[in-house]
């Protein structure tokens, strides 16, 4: 496949591990922000081939994960609503809120469909006139713009039994609340690569001025994600840090105007809340008063009971770099893949699934 | 959530186009990336382009890779 195979030739893996190796000459942490990049990560054996001066850790860049109990419950509620029908991407399906999850709900009876793309849920909502379609938002600036887009097209079309329960969240002020947090120490961070084909580059840069941090934009194959590493230990080795793109077939500087201008139409920034970091100013979408009218909350009265969290749930502390899953007593115990008791666990791109299906005992 | 893979743009409608993914087909939004051709590679995420492959761009990484990993 064009643009894939040729960023997994393992003969060009091999010798890129060799540089590394010879550069990397100091202890480093390096955190990949992004869910994608710790499937990657794992999937290709990157863990175990890079050498042991380089740390790995996780971040919360798994927009499903850091999706708090109370907003999780919100949708839940309103799946009970009548006369709805509510349209979700489907790691959302699974996560277990705190009394229930979307799927229980659909096994309720409740009108629940998974859609792979939000436009799928404007077609649902066209062909169910009679109906209220309620779209669960999630996602950070990758998926944002394609939501802005649906609704735009919702109002042009003039569909108006379309809904958004709007839980997009943004990666520039969450990366700078975990700095912030100061409970790890970083030298690097890998950037996510399609959030900044949106975004473009120049958002990350009060990392590198700020915090003396490393910063690369990566893609998601191995070749990709292994030149992003190199050009970290370089930035480290040299005490030069600075934003960089490894991603450039991907990634442009200024990002994709189109999508931020869709998305600036619609949405503006407002505060979001974080499983396991917390409220976060600034860090979240809500929709603009022009398309208040799209908005579920505002248009549905719902009351769900006050939230809780899952009783030993780490998923909190791993999401923020302090705790991996190997440090959690329910995990391979009572939290697996079939049995999730926290969203790193149901997610395709969360840690504890990842570790799940990717680790080995040590989880190396 | 992150994840976006390329498609191999075929024909364009307005706001719609038809790519081909790997021998699939498919009908994906172009709205976020009004500025595409047909023949293009563009980044496929949930139904739309996010963005358009720099073939250039993907060629110097290549390069860069070779050259980087040579006395490896």
């Amino acid at each position: 496949m064009k643009f894939v195979n040729e960023y997994r030739d393992p003969e060009l893996a091999k010798r890129l591990l060799g540089r590394i190796q010879h550069c990397s000459t100091r202890p480093i942490r390096l955190m990949e922000f992004c869910g994608g990049h710790t499937v990657a990560i794992f999937k290709h054996g990157i863990r175990q081939l890079l050498p042991q001066t380089i740390e790995m850790l996780s971040g919360p860049g798994c927009p499903v994960c850091v999706t708090a109990n109370t907003d999780l419950d919100k949708a839940i509620a309103l799946a009970h609503l009548p006369n709805v029908i509510i349209t979700s991407f489907g790691d959302m399906i699974r996560v277990p809120g705190s009394y229930s999850s979307l799927q229980l709900a659909k096994a309720e009876g409740c009108d629940v469909r998974v859609v792979y793309s939000v436009q799928d849920a404007l077609y649902i909502a066209r062909d169910n006139p009679d109906k209220s379609v309620i779209f669960i938002g999630i996602g950070f600036e990758t998926t944002a713009p394609t939501i802005a887009a649906a609704i735009w097209q919702a109002e042009q079309e003039g569909i108006s039994n379309y809904y958004l329960l709007p839980l997009h969240k943004l990666c520039p002020p969450i990366m700078q609340a975990l700095l912030d947090l100061g409970e790890v120490r970083l030298n690097g961070i890998i950037c996510p690569g399609h959030v900044s084909s949106i975004i473009g580059s120049h958002p990350y840069r009060f990392i590198p001025d700020n915090y003396n941090i490393a910063c690369v934009v990566s893609g998601f194959e191995p070749l990709d994600i292994l030149l992003c590493i190199d050009m970290l230990v370089n930035q480290i080795e040299t005490d030069q840090y600075k934003v960089e793109i490894a991603y450039r077939r991907g990634v442009k500087p200024e990002g994709n105007k189109p999508a931020l201008r869709l998305m600036n139409t619609v949405f503006e920034v407002g505060q979001a809340n974080w499983r396991g970091i917390g409220v976060v100013p600034s860090s979240g979408l809500r929709l603009k008063k022009r398309y208040q009218q799209f908005d579920a909350e505002t248009n549905f009265d719902i009351n769900p009971e006050p939230s809780r969290e899952a009783k030993g749930c780490l998923c909190g502390s791993i999401l923020r770099g302090v705790n991996t899953p190997l440090d959690c007593k329910l995990f391979r115990n009572s939290c697996t893949p079939e049995h999730p008791v926290g969203p790193c666990m149901v997610s395709s791109e969360g840690g504890c699934a990842t570790y799940y299906h990717y680790g080995d005992t040590y989880g190396r | 959530m992150c994840l976006a893979i390329p498609a191999l743009v075929k024909s364009i409608n307005g706001h719609q186009a038809e790519v081909d993914i790997d021998g699939v087909t498919r009908q994906i939004s172009i709205q976020l990336t009004p500025e595409v051709r047909v023949g293009d590679y563009v980044l496929l995420h949930t139904g739309y382009a996010i963005n358009v492959i720099d073939e250039a761009e993907a060629e110097e990484t290549l390069q860069l890779l070779r050259e980087l990993s040579e006395a490896f």
